[in-house]
Formats: C-alpha cells, structure tokens, sequence
C-alpha cells in the first residue's frame, strides 16, 4: 500500500534534510542547455515555458561527508546561517525579500551536497541571482544567531531524528554499515557535536567549500538559456574562484570482512521490523552500468505491488506487511542496497529475517522474470514524457548528479544505460551485491520483556 | 524591527514590479458536459502526450456508519487490489503494464482519484480505473491483508505524539460528530469491519450527485465527453447523506497527555472562518502575518528566530465542509515548549488587540497574489485546483479575479477581523509529551 511504503521507504533509504530526493525520471535532452562560466562554475537550464514560473537553485559540492572530523552537523548549520545576514542584506532579508516578491525559498543539506532554491515569478530571477550570488561569499552573522540557530538544529534534530524511532534505529545501522567512511555519521550530526558547533565551525567550512567552481548553478522554467547566461556571468561571474579547493577525498572503506547485527529498542515503537543494508556500488563518471543494474534490481526485487518480495512474502506466503528494496545511487561514494520486511502479526523478527533470507535466496534461484522487467523498462521511458510536467524535478536531479561529479553526458545517457540492463546484469548485480560479509543487519523491536504486536 | 526598514529601502524597487505579475495563470478553463450528462472543467494541454485527471466525491470518510468508523478508509484502499476479472496482482501488473499511476485518497470531505496515463494507452487505461471504481472485487484475502496495513498504522499512530495531539485535539474540539474521531478508525472498529461492510461503504460514497471532476492534458472536448461516460456513466445517482453541521466544542485552555519523548509537540485551536465568508481574504492576509508565512511569519520570527525554541511553528485556517478552525502547530524540547506555547498565547492575544501594520499588510499581500500563479506548475495540480473550485462552488473565471478579492482586503479590515477571529481566551493547546511547567486546565 503506498501509505505504508512511504512511510517506511524513509528507513532504509539514505535520507536528505529537508527535502526528498524525487523519484528517478527522466526528460527530453532538448529541454536541457548546460555550460560552464570562466570561474569554473556550471550552469544548467531546464526549460517549460508553460507557466511564468522559474526555480532558481545553487548546489555547492560540499555535504555532511565532507565535515571536518568532531564537528559533525556543520554543513547543515551553516545551510541554516546562510539565511541571516550579509555585508548587505539584513537578517532574515532574504527570504522576507523573496516573500516579498511572492515568491518561496528553502535549503536542503545531504551527506554529498548542500543546495539553496527559490521558486518565484520568472521575472524575478535577476533578484534572486543577485542575493544568491550575494550570500556565496558575503555573510555576515552575529555570534547571537549562531547560539539561537544551534538551539534551532537541535529542536530540528529533536523532531527528525530523537522524537522517531525509525530514524534513531537508521542512524544506528548507518553507523555500523561504514567502518571508515562519514556516511556514517548523520547529516544533521551527533547531538554531542552538533552543540559545540560555533561561528569558527561555520565560517571554517564557508571558507573552504563556497565558491563558484565548487557550485552548480540550476535554473528551470520559463527562462531563455542565453538571458541566463547573460545574468550568471553578471552575479556569479565575477566572483573569484578559490585556487585552494580541495579535492574531494573521504577516508574509504577498508574491505568489509564481516557481518554486523544490531537490535534497537525502543518503547515508542509500534511495528517491529527487520532491515538488511550491504554495501553497494554508486554511479561513477562513464561508468554507470553496474549502478542502473542495481536500480533495476531494486525494482525487480522489492520496488511495488509486484516485485518478487512482495508476490512472495506478501501474497504467497502471508508472512509481511510490507516488504521492499531500495537502492539510491546518485552518491559520491559507496553506498548501500536495502531490504525490509516487516512481519504479520505474531511473526518474530527471527522468523521474519529467515523468510527474507530463504526468498533472497529462492530469488538468486529462479532469475528475473522477462515480463516483470519488461514492464518496468516502460514505466521507465513513460516516466520521461511525466517527467517533461515537473522541470523542477528535473533540476532537482541534476544538481544532485553533478553534485557528486556525473557530467551532463552521464545523466543524459542514464536513460539508455537503464534501458541495456539485461536479465543477466540484474542476477549479477544480486550476486554481488547480496553479501553479507558487507551487510549490517538490524532488528527495530521494543524492550526485552514488553510483547511486540 | 530593523529588517523591515531595511527590507522596504531594498524592496521598493521590487515591489513596484510586482504589479507587472501575470494577473492570473496562462490557464483556459472550458467546462465540458458529456453526452450522458457529466460536468468536467479541462484545461487542454497537448504538448505532453499524457492527461491528469481528478475525480472528487463530497462527504468521504464522513459518510462512514454508526459503528463502522474506517470502513471508508479501509474501502479506499481496497479498490487498487483487485476489481472485475482481475484480482488484485493482476490489477497490479496491468496498470504497471500501462505506466499509468492512479492514486485514492480519502479524507473527512472527500474521496480523491487522482490519475495520470499516457495518450497511447488511454483507452485501456481508462477501462482499468472503471473497474476499480465500480467494480472493486473486495476480496477476502485482500481485505485481510489491507486491513492488517491499516492496523499496523493504527498501531503507529497510537505511539506517534503528533497523531496522539490530533486525535485528542479533534475528539475535543467536535465530539460525536465524525470529525471528531480518526476517518482511519480504531483498533477495535476496524478489527471488525466485514466486506458486507466494503460493499455499503462503497455505495455511501461513489454517486454522481457528489462527484467533480478536473482534466488538463493532451485531450479536447470531444474526446473527453464520451471517456466521461465510460468512465463514470454507471454510477448511481446518489449515495449516503452528508453528515450536518459540527458543533465546535472546544474551549481555551491547555490539555497535557503524557507521553515519553524529548521534544513535546502541540496543536492548538479555535473558532475559525468559513471559505464562504466575506470576511474569508481578510483572514488569510491575517493568518499569512500570524502564522502562514514562513520564515516571515510573527509566530515564527518569536519561537525560532528570536528564541530559537522550536525548528517549526505554524497556523493555518481550516476552512472544512462542516466546520472551520484555526489551528496551529509546534514542537519543543520539554523544558522549553511551556515558553513557546506562552509566547503563542502573547502574539494570538497582540494580533487580536492591535491588527497588523500597513507594511505587514502589504507584505502578506504580495506573497499570497504572488504565489497563487505558481501553483499551477503541472498538470495533475492544475487539475486537483479546478476540482476544488467546484467543491467551493466557484466560477469558471475565478482564477482571473482572485487576486483582486486579495487586493482589495484594507487595513481595517485586518484590524476588525483580527478583533472578531482571533480568541487569545477561546485558544486551546494539546501538548503531547512531558512538558515542564504546563498542566492541564480549561478556560471557564
């Protein structure tokens, strides 16, 4: 049932505050113009000249991943101060100005990218670059806003993550997935960090991350590519590139050698369920094959009402109210594959995981269904003629693909690089990825001693 | 305050230009009547080759029963699991098959349809929502696993400190009314539901004389008349009664429900003003300054910006069939949510005194004119507009003069509904959680 898989679909993905990730989908090439200004910053348009309408969005190629180890949650906090003020914008101004102009604005922080948009009437865009462009390299806030701000995150953290015990169980699995890696630590940060952030913290990752050839810029609507050619040089163009960027290196991985296992309790939990994360490949610069196979096999495996889990363990067998699989590849680096099953009543968890795992395994067996894949290959190209009502979407994915350093060419040939997947790539992608040498496997129950539903 | 002069000196220039706004959206709205006598507002748009359709059915989980609180919920989400000679893995492959997608919601006013299919299969995709509509099959292995889903929720629910304000906070402010239960039922309700119980939930709802329908995409007219018929033409002509008028009950003061967790979570309410009233622009501008605003809102700007006591706070009217409330939300640690909800009461009492001021007033008016042209940004929303213009009894040619009715609100029409709405004393907090320093009490 969509309600439940919405609800659930939040603990086995990897999440992004603030706002969700669209669906994959894809569009026509021609509504797409991309180009770099001399400063190294690129520049994306998505065109639909339907409604007056433009977003207006910057991606900075810096994330939660990328925080300085013991200050974890300053990406997000500095996303946060990057709405006070400016040498020239009061505090709160911008977005006063951008409400002013009847138009909304927000923010978003993942493990790989932080992003600032607003949506607005088209002609108001040479507005917006002007304060965007403004706040890139400009803020200017008080030692008071930073001690209010972090009492905000807190109270964010507070209503996500502290308040949830799904997210406390995901943020406990995330943890013991990555041996090495920051995707294990949460994108809003540690409590315990996320207090002693400071003005020196924010300014510090400011300093190095936000400038024009670390950003992406992303304009969809109704808007003529040259017109926003002409504006970006003007408002983004002048801004001096840092010379001193740094590459973007995380400590990798080492080899998983072994199997994790962990149980969360929590007496706020009403339904007990089993999650499976295994370390997975992401999509990679003209490489990508090896990521569209796992997106079918997502699909294939656990993506709807008749994914192989679900015929098997939701129709067949009776044994779960809901099962899925969940793949996200638009990472900088590994990332993860992701089963759940959550059990009928008077299941245990233990029996749960075994009917998971013998229908993984009766899965491995039987191979993909020619028919199964058929229909999901159409969806697939349907979903570049819906995708062609929602550029915003569209810009949405391409900041976060090139956000995590896929070109235009790559995300362009996405499509086509899904639809080659054949049967055989998807049981070698099972084969590979389905190893629980790499895979944490978690139990989200209440208190030893309380009856579970 | 500092950044309102500083945002008017930068602004001006700005505002000027706000005039120059599309007055309304690109949007022709013809209303089209089938040959069987089925009234539809289409927005033709044929650069994509697909259509957005919504069908809306007045009354919803409000027509449930006595005693079978649910059953429209759990009907809705049976309708996707089988229906004529498909059961419900074969309704699933065929409408992936399609690359359609059509989704059921349901609420207190109304059961929604909402689908999507591409032009090169629309034939076939409308048979396949005919049959889900008129003929869902309610099987008993179906019910069973649906309802199984529904109780899993229930349980979640029941341990999900917004939900618990909800729930408290409806029964409080409506009673016996069906507003003042969950349309998603109880444990024990739904537990006992049968598919006799399907079936009379089925017939309360699905009747012609209750139904809206919107469409925007690649279709004209006269493809659009007959697809009605086939699509809806079997319908009975009508169904349940509509529920009366609710009572609202509630009275100010704070109700306390314990319940472990760090952060408390509040909804509060009271009175608030029909869609229907003259007065209703007057309060959106209001409620736009108070509490509707983002970031800009006085609620906001004194919880979270001044204070940094909470991540969100908002207010919002709810204008509903059968009654309307102005209610509002927040979440704060337990040691601090007993100022936030004092500084709530504080700005819903200085709102109620002194009104807004001239540039609040201007600014609030702005975003709402402003932001109306950007929600007709795809097809399916534009078709989910137009349907609930219908359900409010709206003119085809709303939408052009909208925004005037916005313009035309003053000043001292602020002041006086500020007076006449805002109930500092009729306000009432349900504050889910461990709060220190709140207790429970009610106003006399």
């Amino acid at each position: 049932m969509p309600r439940l898989r919405a609800a659930l679909a939040g603990l086995a993905l990897t999440t992004i505050l603030s706002v969700a990730p669209p669906l994959a989908a894809q569009e026509r090439d021609d509504q797409v113009t991309s180009f770099e200004l001399d400063n190294g910053m690129q520049v994306v348009v998505v065109e639909d000249n339907r409604a007056p309408v433009v977003q207006h969005m910057v991606w900075y190629r810096a994330g939660s991943a990328d925080e300085p180890v013991g200050s974890s949650g300053v990406a997000h906090f500095l996303e946060h101060l990057l709405f006070k003020a400016t040498d020239t914008l009061a505090d709160g101004e911008f977005s006063a100005t951008v409400a002013a102009n009847g138009g909304r604005d927000n923010a978003f922080t993942s493990y790989d990218y932080t992003a600032y948009f607003q949506r607005v009437a088209a002609d108001r865009l040479e507005l917006m670059m002007r304060m965007e462009a403004d706040r890139m390299r400009n803020i200017n806030f008080t030692d008071q806003n930073v001690a209010t701000e972090r009492d905000v995150i807190l109270e964010e953290r507070n209503q996500r993550t502290d308040s949830n015990p799904r997210a406390l169980f995901s943020e406990q699995m995330n943890a013991a997935q990555y041996l090495n890696h920051r995707y294990g630590v949460p994108i809003i940060g540690w409590r315990h960090e996320m207090e002693t952030l400071d003005k020196a913290d924010a300014l510090g990752f400011y300093d190095t991350y936000y400038y024009p050839n670390n950003a992406i810029l992303v304009v969809s609507g109704d808007v003529d590519p040259d017109e926003v050619k002409a504006l970006a040089e003007t408002y983004y163009g002048v801004i001096p590139a840092n010379p001193d960027l740094p590459e973007r290196m995380r400590s990798a991985e080492p080899p998983q050698t072994a199997e994790r296992r962990l149980v969360y309790r929590d007496a706020r939990v009403a339904q007990s369920y089993v999650s499976r994360s295994y370390l997975a490949p992401e999509r990679d610069p003209g490489d990508q094959t090896a990521a569209a196979a796992l997106t079918l096999l997502a699909e294939v495996l656990g993506g709807g009402q008749t994914s192989y889990l679900t015929e098997k363990l939701q129709f067949e067998e009776q044994k779960a109210v809901f099962s899925g699989a969940f793949y996200r590849g638009t990472t900088l680096d590994d990332t993860t594959f992701d089963v759940v099953i959550v059990p009928v009543p008077g299941l245990s968890l233990e029996d749960a995981e075994a009917a998971m795992d013998a229908t993984l395994a009766s899965f491995l067996e039987d191979g993909v269904d020619k028919e199964a894949l058929e229909r999901i290959k159409y969806q697939l190209r349907a979903s570049e003629i819906y995708a062609r009502d929602n550029v915003d979407s569209t810009a949405r994915r391409y900041g976060a693909a090139m956000s995590v350093g896929l070109t235009v060419e790559d995300i362009q040939a996405w499509p086509d690089v899904l639809q080659a997947v054949t049967a055989d790539d998807i049981m070698d992608a099972a084969r590979m990825v389905l190893n629980r040498d790499a895979s944490v496997t978690g139990w989200l129950t209440r208190p030893e001693g309380e009856v579970t539903q | 305050m500092i950044r309102f002069a500083v945002a008017r000196l930068m602004g001006g220039l700005f505002i000027a230009l706000v005039a120059t706004l599309p007055a309304r959206a690109a949007v022709q709205i013809e209303e089209v009547l089938s040959p069987g006598g089925i009234t539809a507002w289409l927005v033709q748009e044929p650069s994509i080759p697909f259509m957005a359709l919504e069908l809306r059915f007045r009354g919803g989980a409000s027509l449930d029963a006595p005693g079978k609180r649910g059953a429209i919920n759990l009907m809705t989400g049976l309708l996707e699991e089988g229906a004529g000679d498909l059961d419900a893995r074969a309704f699933a492959r065929e409408l992936e098959s399609l690359a359609a997608s059509f989704g059921y919601d349901i609420g207190n006013d109304a059961l929604s349809v909402s689908a999507s299919f591409l032009t090169e299969n629309r034939a076939e995709a409308v048979e396949l929502l005919r049959k889900s509509i008129s003929e869902p099959r309610f099987d008993e292995v179906a019910l069973e696993r649906v309802r199984e889903q529904v109780l899993t929720g229930l349980r979640s629910d029941a341990k999900d400190p917004a939900k618990i304000a909800r729930t408290t906070f409806d029964a409080m402010a409506y009673g016996d009314h069906p507003y003042g239960s969950p349309y998603r039922g109880t444990i024990e309700s739904v537990t006992a539901l049968t598919r006799a119980d399907m079936l009379d939930a089925h017939a309360a709802v699905f009747a012609k004389d209750r139904l809206y329908v919107g469409v925007v995409g690649d279709i004209t007219p006269a493809e659009l008349g007959p697809l009605l018929d086939t699509l809806l033409g079997a319908l009975p002509d009508t169904g349940a009664p509509q529920p009366g008028p609710a009572n609202i009950q509630i009275k100010g003061g704070t109700t306390v429900v314990p319940f472990d967790t760090p952060q408390s979570v509040a909804i509060f309410g009271q009175r608030g003003i029909e869609q229907d009233d003259p007065d209703f622009f007057a309060a959106r501008v209001l409620n736009q300054v108070l509490g509707a605003g983002g970031f800009e809102s006085r609620l906001m700007t004194e919880v979270r910006e001044k204070r940094g006591l909470t991540y969100g706070v908002s207010s919002f009217l709810i204008p509903q069939d059968h009654a309307a409330t102005l209610q509002g939300q927040v979440a704060s640690a337990n040691e601090r949510v007993a100022e936030a909800v004092s500084v709530i009461r504080d700005e819903w009492a200085r709102a109620a005194a002194e009104g807004v001021t001239q540039a609040e007033l201007d600014a609030a008016k702005t975003f709402v004119t402003g932001a109306y042209p950007l929600r007709f940004d795809g097809n399916a929303p534009i078709a989910r507009i137009m349907v609930g213009m219908q359900m409010l009894g709206l003119p085809i040619d709303y939408i052009a003069t909208r925004n005037e009715k916005v313009e035309a609100v003053t000043l001292d029409d602020v002041k006086r509904i500020a007076a006449e709405l805002l109930d500092p004393e009729g306000l009432h907090f349900v504050v889910v959680g461990q709060p220190d320093g709140l207790e429970s009490s009610v106003a006399n």
